[in-house]
């Protein structure tokens, strides 16, 4: 049931290079520190070394032991030890603790911290300061890049939404420019770069300052196009729930950097099981992109089609040798890949058919189609009064607030007052996060704020002007969705019948009820090569769009090759699984090839889990 | 063509010629007599040092800074201890070895650099002798100190000093010693007496010289070739031993017949040279002794001084400077009388043909018979480049040209760049340069290095002009010129701030490759601050100027400029900085506005100071966060006293920053905390930190009625809620009769619906069905469909009319067992479509 693509689609780059890359480079580093030697592991970087590189090969360059690390005291015999931890305060507190300790026990070892992707000043500073700086060594390892699918590549740090967007914090900026270089470096030149949201410009400006310092080789570019965009030009689209199937996956499993462990009640055995979710596996490849009401069917012809694969009556000899020899094993793997769908697609089933679910799509439906918004926030508010579920009473919250620009200063307190009561003070710091943010706001009377400005900007020049209207806007961000939403189409016109099926655009992950604004404006900005017409969408969105051509290609005709079709989205604060099934629906409709490049896969519960304040 | 060889001498099957480099343009006036002199190598500067009588201390000597022409370049007198050896470094830099062993540093135009000492024993047993010697490592230094122990640094600027070992049995001073640098290490050779030892760090090693004559009962002379290759001793009998400097094989042995100890040695020899040979060098006479056995004799008219080269040996004295060397193959191939070599014949064939003789084609034929005329070219090329002649260089690439243009597919780059090569090597030559480089010294050298030098010299123009002459890269030639001359230009200090500024800027302009914060560094450490200022601004990238900014104590325009440049390390270096530098209030203030290095300070002291967090909130009289601050320390707090005071801070804050909102919820919380620690007392029941919904669940759950009675009200619940609440809580006790007790006790504001869903959720159909009959038209549908009464749904539905509910109960139908509903729900719709 794939589609098929358009004939003429470009070849993607081999992106596996990344990987040999990264793990050289640990080797290397590993090889710094000679002799047997324990690692200490941050959780989170777990999952993706794990992809990098596996325990056998570790432990052919002299580790010893694997440690996660876990911020209590540890105990390890080895004489050496070996950090491989992000450049996070904490943790580097917590191994100038675990210094100290040795010391003042009298235990003598060799320290070495890997930083990954890069180290910070200020993880230096904490060293310093706790009076350990010239007892550890630290090194840095440039793993910028895990490819997590043929047309998905992360960054994996799930912190820079919230460090970026929130505490304004803009540290890693550095790190996308620098990641954007790698790639330009080994697939580029890029010629040229479109992007939209303040830390977009930020990290294009990082990328090209990094360019001009380094060496420009000629080389074949295999990506030509970029795009870049901050997650908070769109926030609908990763707050809505997820209906296609990788999103569903997610949503319900959570697929951590590309692998799903699918728990008993899906594997029809007593242990869960772990599986990579990728292009590898041929029975997903054909479903992830269906929305979820077509994967059942599919699966079933699936099945069916496999049984008479099975069932060949009447082979002589010879066929049945090819056949034992040549095919079962394909057909053995597809059946057991087969039986693991079907069971994750029933167990969703079990959880998604029932009643409360088509509820609250009913009511994510309503929101962004902007009807019934008082029957919305009665069925909030039931949500909220129930308890059903801290998160999603969040995100129908945000999704009100963004949808209508903001709540009645009546519905903000009242509603805001049962979710404390439901979920206990703390979430005082959630609201205060959310609006800080603009994700649930109290209306604004008037726009007493864009007046100001104004007046403002013409009082002082305009790199000061630029400055405080950054600061104005993350005052009081309007989500304006309703008159974006008119102005692009997102919503397609109610009444007219939606056949999942065949999709006709990229509404379809939703149901046919909201095209994403993110990939919406990728569409837009490609058809018309800029974002000339789209000035009034912009101005919606705060603006901070840039083009840029680079300078050597232009009018060569050599370039309108395969790599000006392939098109590198970054997005920056993170997207979602739906999000890149609309591009690929893109893609193969207008004979593009997206590559996504995201600091982190997110979905609405992770982007909520992020505006909490957990203090443990 | 007799001029040319004028000067030649025959040794073996060689020639050695002397060529005069320079009359000397100082006025000594006693020549070098009792002065100590040290010459660089590569035609690098000269220093002499009169010695003055120790006698009289109040007489100070002079110190001289020459260049190998003789034009002085400094002077200045000597006011610091009895000096025993000078040397240059490779960085052309003057080393004075004190007898206390002080070594002080200047630089090429007498300014005091640094000193450094060998070691405080020499304080006390004094330098009986110290060389300096350059090896691939650095500029070295050998030591002899008067309790006759070696002391070697083999690279001043790292400097390491060594103690090589005792030699045993050694009472005296040496007769001669020198430095030699084998298999990566310096070692020492000595003689002392008949005994020749071998000393590195480690041990020890006498030595013997293969095949020396067994006249000889001392060695009193030594010398290393500049390669460290090679070895020569002059023996007390007058012999001079030459060899392989591991002394394991003899090139030869020459008898001089001189008894006297010479006064300076040197190895004399050119890479693939046929005849090395060693140089002798007496008070009065010169003594060149080849390989061979054969020898050549000069008179020295005044006191000299050799200074070996790797392709021959210079000869410094009080009116003239000499190059002593094998006369190159191709010279003497072209040069020697009656050559006929082809490079011989295409000059004479120049020759006639300028002077428009038919000859001139008669020795091209011949030359073109032989197939030899491209050899004839690359001969003339290649004798020009070790001619210091400009005309007799001229005359041979003339000769080559002419030959050329008889070659159809010669190609031209050894000669473009034997020209080019010239005029450069012509260039320093010249007489106020002084640098008499030959060819191969200058291949050696580099070009970088010799921009170096020229820039060391402060020869701007020169430098500059041979960048761009040589077209060497930016980066490397021109950029590194002018920066060297922006760095000396801030040094000038008559001169104005804004003049210098602007002269700077115009030249360099946009230039490649220059840091413009180098030049500003440098100006700040002549202390000219507003200069450095003034320099900071042409610097194109921002991050580069913040260091400078930050030494320069301009702190805040180093934090904009950080900020600017998108750096977020370099605005965290300086807000440590700053946080160090400034006092509190002064910081904070700075911090308030610069919102990026604000946030970043702020994710520091999350993790690491949180109570100066507290302050920055103070600081800015942010009393929104300051409330957040109190809400989330409340939460890591364990004991209730301090939790309540601390969420009675934050309505304080909260009530500042107006936000009512958070007040009353945060007073709500603090009036929650109270009712539930009673609770915990009175009932021993741990809700203590739960959520209200969460306190009235365990509370209803627990039969707590009137508690939760009490907090509905106090905390103006729901009715909705409460209602949910007490209804689930009920079900899950299962205590159906309160239930229904709860049911009646007022209209439900939640409908029936909920019971009857509740019910069956806890699989209590025989309940439910209670309920359904009290559920509103609308969902009594629904309501039977939940208790599984299909009839009932159906009658509902027909009621009703509805073709959705209709559809509905149909699909829970299942067409064996419901045959009667189907059928009537069917007809109802029927009769639904017709109306």
């Amino acid at each position: 049931m794939a589609h098929s693509a358009r004939r003429d689609a470009p070849e993607l780059p081999d992106f596996s290079l990344l990987k040999r890359l990264a793990r050289d480079q640990l080797i290397y580093l590993l090889e710094q520190l000679p002799g047997k030697k324990d690692l200490f592991i941050e959780a989170d970087l777990m999952s993706p070394l794990d992809r990098i590189a596996n325990v056998t090969m570790l432990k052919q360059h002299d580790v010893d032991k694997l440690y996660k690390v876990e911020n209590t005291p540890i105990f390890s015999t080895c004489d050496q030890i070996c950090f491989l931890i992000r450049p996070r305060i904490q943790t580097v507190k917590w191994i100038a603790d675990t210094v100290n300790a040795d010391k003042a026990a009298g235990k003598f070892r060799k320290y070495k911290i890997i930083f990954t992707p890069q180290k910070f000043y200020a993880c230096e500073t904490v060293l310093e300061e706790q009076g350990i700086y010239g007892d550890v060594s630290t090194d840095e390892w440039a793993f910028y890049l895990l490819p997590l699918d043929d047309d998905i590549i992360s960054l994996e740090l799930p912190e820079f939404f919230r460090d970026n967007f929130l505490e304004g914090d803009q540290r890693w900026v550095t790190t996308g420019g620098s990641a954007l270089h790698l790639l330009h470096s080994l697939f580029g030149p890029f010629s040229k770069v479109y992007g939209i949201g303040r830390c977009a410009k930020m990290v294009y400006e990082s990328w090209r300052e990094q360019v001009e310092e380094s060496e420009q080789k000629a080389q074949k570019s295999e990506i030509g196009n970029v795009f870049l965009i901050d997650r908070d030009v769109d926030f609908v689209t990763p707050l809505c729930s997820q209906v296609v199937y990788e999103g569903l996956v997610d949503d319900i499993f959570r697929i951590k950097c590309g692998c799903v462990e699918f728990g008993p009640d899906v594997t029809t055995a007593d242990k869960s099981m772990k599986v990579m979710l990728n292009s590898q596996d041929k029975v997903f490849s054909e479903i992830r992109n269906e929305h979820f009401s077509n994967v059942f069917g599919f699966l079933s012809q699936k099945a069916r089609n496999l049984q008479t694969a099975y069932d060949r009556r009447g082979m002589d000899i010879k066929q049945m040798r090819t056949f034992v020899s040549e095919e079962l094993k394909g057909l053995k793997q597809e059946h057991r890949l087969l039986s693991l769908h079907i069971g994750a697609s029933e167990s969703m089933m079990k959880k998604k058919t029932k009643q409360d679910f088509q509820e609250l799509l009913k009511t994510e439906h309503s929101l962004l189609e902007g009807f019934d918004i008082r029957e919305c926030i009665t069925y909030i508010e039931e949500h909220i009064n129930r308890q059903v579920s801290m998160i999603d009473s969040l995100r129908l919250l945000c999704l009100l607030s963004l949808t209508e620009n903001g709540l009645l200063p009546k519905d903000y307190r009242s509603l805001k007052t049962q979710y404390l009561q439901s979920y206990g003070i703390e979430h005082l710091l959630t609201f205060a996060n959310l609006r800080q943010l603009g994700l649930l706001v109290e209306q604004q009377p008037g726009d007493a704020l864009t007046a100001m400005e104004s007046k403002v900007g013409k009082l002082v020049n305009d790199k000061t002007a630029e400055k405080l209207t950054g600061a104005f806007s993350s005052l009081a961000k309007k989500s304006n969705f309703r008159a974006l939403s008119k102005k692009l189409a997102l919503v397609p016109k109610t009444g007219e019948e939606y056949d999942l099926r065949v999709p006709r655009d990229m509404a379809y992950v939703f149901s046919g009820a909201y095209i994403p604004l993110s990939c919406k404006l990728i569409e837009q900005v490609l058809e018309r090569d800029g974002w000339t017409g789209l000035e009034e969408v912009t101005r919606m969105l705060n603006g901070n769009e840039f083009v840029v051509t680079a300078s050597h290609s232009g009018a060569d005709a050599r370039f309108k090759t395969d790599s000006q079709r392939i098109i590198l989205v970054m997005f920056l604060g993170g997207c979602s699984y739906s999000e890149i099934s609309a591009l690929r629906f893109l893609g193969r409709e207008k004979g593009y090839k997206f590559i996504v490049l995201t600091t982190a896969i997110i979905n609405s519960a992770r982007l909520m889990e992020a505006m909490l304040d957990n203090h443990v | 063509m007799a001029f040319v060889t004028a000067n030649w001498n025959p040794l073996g099957d060689a020639f050695y010629r002397k060529v005069e480099l320079y009359e000397m343009g100082w006025s000594l006036k006693d020549g070098l007599r009792d002065c100590h002199v040290a010459a660089a190598p590569y035609g690098g500067p000269i220093a002499v040092l009169k010695e003055s009588q120790r006698c009289s201390p109040s007489v100070r000597p002079q110190l001289d800074i020459y260049t190998a022409s003789g034009m002085p370049v400094a002077a200045f007198p000597w006011k610091s201890g009895v000096v025993k050896q000078l040397g240059w470094t490779v960085g052309d830099d003057l080393l004075c070895v004190q007898e206390d062993g002080t070594v002080l540093v200047y630089d090429l135009f007498g300014s005091f650099k640094r000193h450094f000492s060998m070691g405080n024993e020499l304080v006390q047993s004094h330098v009986l002798e110290a060389k300096v010697f350059h090896s691939p490592y650095g500029t070295g230094i050998a030591l002899l100190s008067g309790t006759f122990r070696f002391i070697l640094a083999t690279n001043i600027e790292d400097l390491k000093l060594r103690r090589l070992p005792e030699v045993p049995g050694l009472q005296g001073a040496p007769s001669c010693w020198a430095v030699l640098s084998q298999d990566r290490q310096s070692k020492v050779l000595l003689a002392a007496g008949p005994d020749l030892y071998m000393l590195d760090t480690t041990a020890c090693t006498p030595v013997i010289p293969p095949g020396l004559t067994p006249q000889a009962s001392s060695i009193v002379h030594m010398a290393v070739s500049f390669s460290y290759k090679y070895l020569a001793f002059f023996t007390d009998s007058g012999h001079v031993w030459m060899g392989s400097a591991n002394l394991k094989d003899k090139l030869g042995e020459v008898e001089t017949k001189m008894k006297t100890p010479p006064k300076q040695m040197a190895w004399c020899r050119r890479p693939k040279g046929q005849q090395p040979s060693v140089v002798v060098m007496w008070e009065k006479n010169l003594l060149v002794a080849g390989q061979c056995q054969e020898t050549i004799q000069y008179h020295l008219d005044e006191d000299s001084v050799l200074v070996p080269e790797m392709d021959g040996v210079r000869i410094i004295s009080g009116s003239h400077h000499e190059l002593l060397q094998e006369v190159p193959a191709a010279c003497e191939e072209i040069f020697k009388i009656a050559s006929m070599a082809p490079g011989a014949l295409l000059l004479e064939a120049n020759r006639e043909y300028e002077k428009e003789s038919q000859k001139a084609d008669e020795y091209l034929r011949e030359i073109k018979e032989q197939d030899l005329l491209g050899e004839a070219v690359k001969q003339c090329v290649e004798a020009a480049g070790y001619e210091h002649e400009p005309e007799t260089q001229k005359m041979l690439l003339r000769a080559a040209s002419f030959g050329k243009c008889f070659l159809s597919n010669f190609r031209p780059e050894l000669f473009v760049h034997m020209c080019r090569d010239l005029r450069v090597l012509n260039a320093v030559r010249d007489y106020t340069v002084g640098i008499p480089l030959t060819l191969p010294q200058y291949k050696q050298m580099t070009v970088q290095v010799l921009i170096d030098r020229l820039v060391h010299r402060k020869l701007y123009p020169l430098a500059f002009e041979i960048c761009r002459y040589l077209k060497t890269p930016e980066y490397q030639g021109v950029s590194r010129v002018l920066k060297h001359w922006a760095c000396c230009k801030v040094q000038q200090k008559e001169e104005a701030d804004e003049v210098i500024a602007r002269a700077i800027s115009v030249k360099l302009g946009e230039t490649a490759g220059i840091s413009y914060s180098d030049i500003a560094a440098k100006a700040y450490e002549c202390g000219r601050t507003e200069l450095a200022i003034k320099l900071l601004e042409f610097e194109p990238r921002s991050g580069e100027q913040v260091p400078l900014l930050l030494k320069m104590k301009r702190s805040q325009l180093a934090l904009s400029k950080a900020i600017e440049s998108g750096d977020t390390d370099l605005v965290y270096t300086v807000v440590t900085y700053l946080k160090n530098e400034m006092n509190r209030g002064d910081f904070f203030m700075t911090l308030r506005n610069q919102p990026v290095a604000l946030s970043l300070y702020r994710q520091f002291c999350k993790h690491q100071e949180p109570e100066t967090l507290k302050d920055l909130f103070n600081q800015d009289d942010d009393h929104q966060e300051l409330g957040n601050f109190y809400v989330r320390a409340s939460y890591q707090e364990g004991k209730l006293e301090t939790r309540v005071s601390l969420l009675q801070s934050a309505v304080d804050e909260y009530n500042k920053a107006k936000n009512e909102f958070a007040a009353k919820a945060t007073e709500e919380e603090i009036r929650l905390l109270r009712f539930q620690r009673r609770v915990e007392e009175e009932k021993g029941e741990r809700v203590l930190g739960c959520s209200l919904h969460d306190t009235l669940h365990c509370l209803l759950t627990l039969g707590l009625h009137k508690q939760a009675e009490q907090l509905y009200k106090d905390f103006r619940v729901p009715d909705k809620r409460y209602w949910w609440l007490k209804l689930t809580a009920l079900a899950e006790k299962e205590d159906w009769e309160e239930l229904e007790k709860f049911a009646k006790s007022k209209k439900s504001p939640i409908g029936y619906l909920p019971f009857v869903e509740v019910c069956v959720k806890h699989l209590n159909k025989y309940e439910a069905k209670k309920y359904v009959s009290k559920v509103t038209p609308e969902q009594k549908v629904k309501a039977h469909l939940a208790v599984g009464d299909l009839e009932g749904a159906a009658e509902a539905a027909i009621e009703r009319r509805s073709e959705g509910e209709v559809s509905l109960v149909l699909s829970r139908c299942s067409a064996t067992t419901d045959r009667t509903i189907v059928d009537r729900l069917n007809r109802a719709r029927a009769a639904a479509a017709k109306k």
